[in-house]
């Protein structure tokens, strides 16, 4: 395996593991302000059939991109309104947005398209590659030249955006009073009540930020990863994405590393059928199903406990 | 007091919930551009009109069946057991073998084993989220979705490599012998020659399920072990004081929950496929959720409610077929059902109790 394979598996987790840390980070702002969301697969659905629709209809990917927020955002106000507003149960209602995500994709680009549930495809609406400056110049340094040229350079903008967000959601998790404060009401929402804050306003706005992030996921990967939507195209990335939270423990730092070690995983499974061994054959299958056993050992206890925010899943009762 | 009486807490809400769901469905096929009321009756028409309408009706509702009561039976002990997708997948594996290994004199005998099979290794695929959740307080809802995937990579795994014939493309399994099919309706009810039931996969798994309704009834109201479940779901810490473990009560209900959910295999694997499949579970672990949640965890609601969603994927079928309404309707229609009785229940229960309330001051 040379220099070059290796650069372009790697440069294939980047790309990869680019919506599942969007999605990941969606999932961080929402458990860490108390409210489970296992419906991040079908915001990111929603928004990825909208981008990619409205992106066919005015021809300008950005367009597409707001149109997939918005609905994304939709979504994640249906989600609140059930969990927060009615106090239901939050995995219930983010199940019932998987589906409903999964159904009206489908049903809407049927009605609008014709083609089977998919768009057409998009010739010029993407986000297309960035090469960054001196990429071509410096591509003949050896190891690093090739580096930059292919694994750091040539992107499209949203997955340099993805990596910014990480830092950023650090600082305003860790060094801001927002921060604090949606921190606190995902821990203990009662003191945060009686500091005079409002916690239904707190999980909304922990929500509203989940709803952008998979609205950049789902517009990445129906717009920058492919060019066009077809049906079911998050294929379980926001359930890895809500694996990966777990593995990083509810921290952004480790988010980043958790979603690039699933993406490794994505693109060695995308590029070697059966890895052979020698002694064994690792089927293709058990390389698909590593990040769920991943997450499974991490969940079990066996490399450290994985503890979530103390008040997630539980709805905020201010009095009985 | 109760805020309400029950009859309204057990139909009037469901319905109400109901209702609205399909108020807002309507809305989507207005919005499609056809006619909602024309939509409804060409369902009714193709799934309830015809004898073969109600083979399918009635073979998809044994599957919400199984589904829907192992859902609730996970629920009665406070656990939602979201991985009946997988533990159906293993069920059906665990039929695919039993068939086609051991060989069957009879049908009879032969379902009494796939069976035993199928709840074996759909409570076997539930135990590891099971002890994961009493030994170490993994979620289980984490777990088992992650198991629904590993199971899904599991059955592609050992069609493709082990159970596919030599030379066939296709992923899927051998037909099974001949001495493991199941009679279906029109084996029954037309001595197999007469139109009635023609054409239709509906099968004697049907009573299968009907049993397992009158089974889960006695063993959650009528047994020792059914009130321990259910005082666990009622109140964790109050069970524990009575001397019920926790752990044990965790194990035992999704044992059952995944029993009930594999069982599902019979009906698709051994009674209508005939062989393993890939996609064998149809995503009726899923739709498990919704018919629990209608059915209120009670046997008799789910079997109901499985008739309902029985109904409305024929229904959805026959739209898909003679109109520009395709399947994925009936997602939506799924989706709002889970949303309404499951998410949004106090949207109806908050201002019905208020009615309930004043009527009650006032008389």
């Amino acid at each position: 395996m040379d220099l070059m394979t290796i650069l372009q598996i790697l440069d294939s987790t980047v790309r990869l593991g680019t919506p599942l840390l969007l999605m990941c980070l969606a999932g961080l702002f929402s458990e860490r302000a108390g409210v489970v969301d296992i419906g991040l697969e079908g915001k990111a659905l929603a928004a990825a059939f909208f981008s990619a629709a409205f992106a066919y209809y005015s021809g300008s990917v950005w367009v597409g991109m707001l149109v997939g927020i918005v609905a994304a955002i939709c979504f994640s106000l249906i989600h609140g309104v059930a969990s927060i507003t009615f106090r239901g149960n939050q995995l219930i209602s983010g199940v019932a947005l998987n589906f409903l995500a999964s159904g009206l994709t489908v049903l809407v680009a049927q009605t609008w398209f014709a083609q089977g549930g998919r768009t057409p495809t998009l010739e010029q609406a993407r986000f297309n590659a960035i090469p960054l400056p001196g990429a071509e110049a410096l591509r003949d340094v050896p190891v690093l030249g090739p580096i930059y040229a292919e694994l750091i350079s040539g992107h499209s903008i949203l997955v340099y955006v993805a990596f910014l967000l990480v830092p950023l959601s650090w600082w305003v998790l860790y060094r801001t009073r927002f921060g604090l404060r949606l921190r606190a009401v995902g821990e203990n929402p009662a003191a945060v009540d009686t500091a005079g804050i409002s916690v239904v306003r707190l999980r909304f706005a922990a929500i509203l930020i989940a709803g952008i992030l998979c609205g950049l996921a789902g517009s990445y990967l129906a717009t920058g990863l492919q060019a066009g939507f077809t049906r079911e195209m998050t294929a379980g990335r926001g359930y890895i994405a809500l694996a990966a939270l777990i593995f990083a423990k509810w921290r952004p730092w480790y988010c980043l590393s958790a979603t690039m070690l699933f993406g490794l995983l994505q693109a060695v499974a995308l590029r070697y059928q059966n890895i052979d061994l020698g002694a064994f054959v690792i089927p293709v299958q058990f390389m698909n199903a590593l990040p769920y056993i991943l997450t499974i050992v991490i969940l079990a206890g066996f490399v450290g406990a994985a503890i979530p925010p103390r008040a997630s899943g539980d709805p905020y009762v201010k009095e009985r | 007091m109760d805020r309400m009486p029950v009859w309204a807490d057990v139909v009037l809400i469901p319905l109400i919930s109901l209702l609205l769901a399909a108020a807002l469905s309507a809305v989507a096929i207005w919005a499609i551009g056809e006619n909602p009321w024309d939509a409804f009756s060409l369902m009714v028409d193709g799934a309830l009109m015809r004898s073969s309408g109600w083979g399918y009706t009635l073979y998809y509702a044994t599957n919400f069946i199984f589904c829907g009561l192992a859902v609730s039976v996970a629920f009665h002990a406070k656990l939602f057991n979201i991985g009946g997708e997988g533990q159906a997948v293993i069920g059906s594996l665990g039929v695919a073998l039993c068939c086609l290994y051991i060989p069957w004199p009879h049908w009879t005998i032969a379902l009494l084993g796939s069976t035993v099979f199928a709840a074996l290794f759909g409570a076997l695929w539930a135990l590891i989220p099971a002890y994961l959740q009493a030994a170490r307080g993994s979620h289980i809802v984490i777990t088992t979705i992650m198991f629904n995937f590993i199971a899904a990579a599991l059955l592609n795994y050992v069609l493709v490599n082990h159970l596919r014939p030599v030379g066939a493309m296709e992923p899927a399994s051998a037909t099974f012998p001949a001495a493991t099919h199941l009679p279906d309706f029109r084996d029954i009810f037309a001595g197999g020659e007469g139109v009635l039931f023609r054409g239709s996969p509906a099968n004697v798994t049907f009573f299968v399920a009907l049993a397992a309704c009158v089974l889960v009834w006695l063993l959650i109201w009528r047994t020792k072990l059914g009130y321990e479940i259910r005082s666990q779901g009622y109140s964790e810490s109050g069970a524990k004081y009575a001397g019920i473990s926790p752990f044990r009560i965790i194990i035992v209900a999704m044992l059952i929950s995944g029993g009930l959910a594999g069982l599902m295999g019979i009906n698709v694997t051994q009674g209508e496929a005939e062989r393993l499949i890939l996609n064998s579970a149809e995503g009726a672990g899923f739709i498990g959720i919704a018919v629990a949640l209608m059915g209120r965890n009670h046997p008799f609601g789910v079997l109901l409610a499985s008739i309902l969603f029985g109904f409305l994927y024929q229904g959805g079928a026959e739209l898909a077929m003679w109109t520009s309404i395709p399947r994925e309707l009936i997602v939506v229609i799924q989706a709002l059902v889970i949303l309404f009785t499951g998410a949004l229940d106090n949207m109806v229960r908050w201002p019905l109790e208020r009615v309930f309330m004043a009527m009650r001051k006032e008389g």
